[in-house]
């Protein structure tokens, strides 16, 4: 898994609640058996037109947003459990993506693929939307060793939570697999020790 | 220390606690379907990891599956594909697949219940959200993504916080017309989609206790969208009927001893929750929902609510309604009865029941999908199918179909369709398709007048 320590630049803003992931990459995508591609169809359907031609409208095809943080509002990532959406934000190129909510599975696919979720205050998240409104040059650190995200402009910052387990995974670049088959031992022991009286009846399947 | 039915049984999961971390907890049963499974076995062959528990794991094919002629070869070139990679590695990694065709084939969260491999006390995961169903026999199950599903095939355990609880009561009498599907969507239009981030949900009240297996599993299903990881009810009597002789469920003496067991499922009382919410069961009417997300419902005579934010008037956009109107008398071209929230034989009985004798109206396009070839099956031996023929309906085979449109079964755009699945977001029934979500009773209703009407004056 690629590492995440620090990051500092602009931002691409996305102004709605809710945000789920059939929108951040539709059902019709996910017939792929590898994590190729998905960037390419992110958040098609707000994209592009029918007829293909990109909706000028859509923040992502606005030249004066870009960068490799996505802001987004409440409740980002929320439905499908699809880990395609957080293949699709990675390939696309965003790094971190700034809310004030996280969906749970969204979060925890997000934190396995090296793709920071920055949790702030609604008042911190509504800063930062005005700090980009205002300038679109404006840039955003995320130091992720001292959990704290910063307007460069103002200096204003806010810190964030994050799993101490899941921090020092992202800064490392380790993820859970490794980290499970190195207690193979253990678990063997669980299950063992629960055997013959414990929920799974032997002879189920 | 006092517990809940949630502490009960992922405290003795628990395979090891991280200090300042997540828990190991350990995995009983790991379902697994076409889409969200391929990236995970090829992460363990670039690894060269080896599954480590392949005979927990059971797998289905559901989620792309075509409806009809499902004993020809899938014409769609990419679900094909995917289809039999899903073969391929089960066979190489010795796991039990039930694939098209096969009597036991269905919707993952429909045929796992019906086969008895769901069973009370156990921790059930799947690479799908609406896993939370298994949790009306009283078990954690929740969805999860495809590093997770990688984890679990290679250490039957998965890394995660243990969630904060939450509990839902609702008590008293509903009403007539009142099924299980309005009672999930009244509670998220009550709490918003995200009220139940970071918990999982216990649903308790004599509302749920006299509930069906059937109608519990609907109620379990949507816990997710209201963002809880799952939900769960505690198991009795009517969970160990459903259980007991099921194909894969504990059979005799050893299932004497799991009933002892799964009697002490149940919260201790004066035990404590993070979060606890009450509703009366007589509040409750049939439900609808008007926007581009499952807590954006009303009562079906119901008015869209006045007052909006941005994005609730982005939705009201998308569907093409205003804010203060009511949706009844709106013209509706597509009804969709199915998917893992409604596709059980009680959710086909009941639309049955409605349409017996009624004709479709003209306009609509009535498309049902059974859960699981066993669902089918039921259909046929209860005549049910002639009902729904005779009255202009389509019957096809199972699959996840129309819910999400990953088939050749979907919504055209701009048109609405009163669906008895989960998610009513933007596109979610084909690009431009607009989601009305409702019971099956509604649903059939819908069908048969081709437009929202109170139908409920009409029942018996």
């Amino acid at each position: 898994m690629e590492k995440f320590i620090k990051l500092t630049d602009t931002v691409v803003p996305l102004d709605a609640e809710n945000v789920d992931t059939d929108q951040i990459i539709p059902a019709r995508f996910l017939k792929a058996t590898d994590k190729e591609g998905f960037g390419e169809n992110l958040f098609r359907d707000w994209r592009y037109a029918k007829n293909g031609e990109p909706n000028e409208d859509f923040i992502l095809n606005q030249d004066k947003y870009s960068g490799s943080i996505l802001l987004a509002g409440n409740n980002f990532g929320c439905g499908s459990s699809r880990e395609h959406a957080a293949w699709a934000i990675k390939a696309y190129g965003f790094k971190a993506v700034v809310s004030s909510y996280f969906a749970d599975i969204f979060k925890g696919n997000a934190l396995n693929n090296g793709l920071l979720p920055v949790q702030v205050s609604p008042g911190f998240l509504s800063k930062l939307f005005v700090a980009i409104e205002k300038d679109s040059e404006e840039k955003i650190s995320i130091d992720l060793e001292e959990q704290k995200i910063s307007i460069q402009s103002s200096g204003e910052s806010e810190s964030f939570d994050i799993d101490p387990y899941k921090k020092t995974c992202l800064i490392n670049g380790y993820d859970d697999i490794d980290f499970l088959t190195s207690k193979l031992g253990a678990i063997k022991n669980f299950e063992q020790k629960r055997s013959g009286k414990e929920t799974v009846p032997q002879e189920t399947i | 220390m006092k517990k809940t039915l949630f502490d009960k049984i992922w405290d003795s999961h628990v395979v090891e606690s991280i200090p300042n971390g997540p828990d190991i907890l350990y995995i009983d049963k790991h379902l697994i379907h076409e889409v969200t499974s391929p990236q995970a076995f090829n992460e363990l062959k670039e690894r060269s990891i080896p599954v480590f528990r392949p005979e927990q794991i059971v797998a289905t094919a559901d989620h792309n599956t075509p409806t009809q002629d499902q004993h020809l070869p899938v014409k769609d070139l990419l679900s094909r594909k995917q289809l039999k990679e899903l073969s391929q590695n089960c066979e190489e990694n010795h796991i039990t697949l039930y694939g098209l065709g096969h009597p036991y084939n269905g919707i993952v969260h429909v045929m796992a219940p019906e086969l008895g491999i769901t069973q009370p006390g156990m921790t059930i995961v799947c690479g799908d959200s609406h896993t939370s169903t298994h949790g009306a026999f009283g078990t954690i199950a929740f969805g999860i993504g495809t590093s997770q599903v990688t984890q679990v095939f290679a250490s039957q355990c998965l890394l995660v916080e243990k969630p904060k609880k939450l509990r839902v009561n609702v008590n008293g009498n509903l009403k007539n017309g009142v099924l299980p599907k309005d009672v999930i969507l009244y509670i998220i239009s009550k709490l918003g989609t995200n009220s139940g981030t970071g918990y999982f949900c216990e649903y308790a009240g004599n509302v749920f206790e006299e509930m069906s297996m059937e109608g519990r599993m609907t109620v379990c299903n949507m816990s997710i969208e209201m963002g809880a990881r799952g939900g769960l009810i505690a198991p009795d009597q009517t969970t160990i009927d459903y259980v007991e002789g099921r194909e894969f469920a504990p059979k005799a003496a050893e299932f004497e001893k799991m009933k002892a067991h799964w009697a002490t499922l149940k919260t201790d009382e004066d035990a404590e929750f993070d979060q606890e919410y009450s509703f009366e069961a007589e509040d409750i009417e049939p439900m609808i929902t008007y926007g581009t997300n499952p807590g954006m419902g009303i009562k079906l005579t119901g008015a869209i609510p006045i007052e909006g934010n941005k994005s609730d008037a982005k939705a009201l956009a998308y569907m093409n309604f205003k804010p203060g109107e009511t949706l009844l008398e709106k013209p509706i071209n597509y009804i969709f009865i199915g998917s893992c929230t409604n596709s059980r034989i009680e959710d086909f009985r009941v639309a049955a029941s409605y349409i017996k004798g009624k004709q479709k109206a003209e306009n609509v396009n009535a498309l049902i999908v059974p859960g699981s070839r066993q669902v089918a099956e039921q259909i046929k031996a209860e005549g049910l199918d002639k009902i729904f023929e005779e009255a202009g309906f389509i019957l096809r085979q199972p699959g996840c179909s129309a819910c999400l449109a990953m088939n050749d079964d979907k919504i055209p755009e701009g048109e609405y369709c009163v669906s008895t699945s989960n998610r009513n977001f933007e596109g979610r029934q084909g690009p431009g398709s607009r989601t009305i979500l409702a019971s099956p009773l509604t649903t059939a209703a819908t069908a048969i007048s081709g437009k929202i009407s109170d139908y409920t004056q009409n029942l018996n």
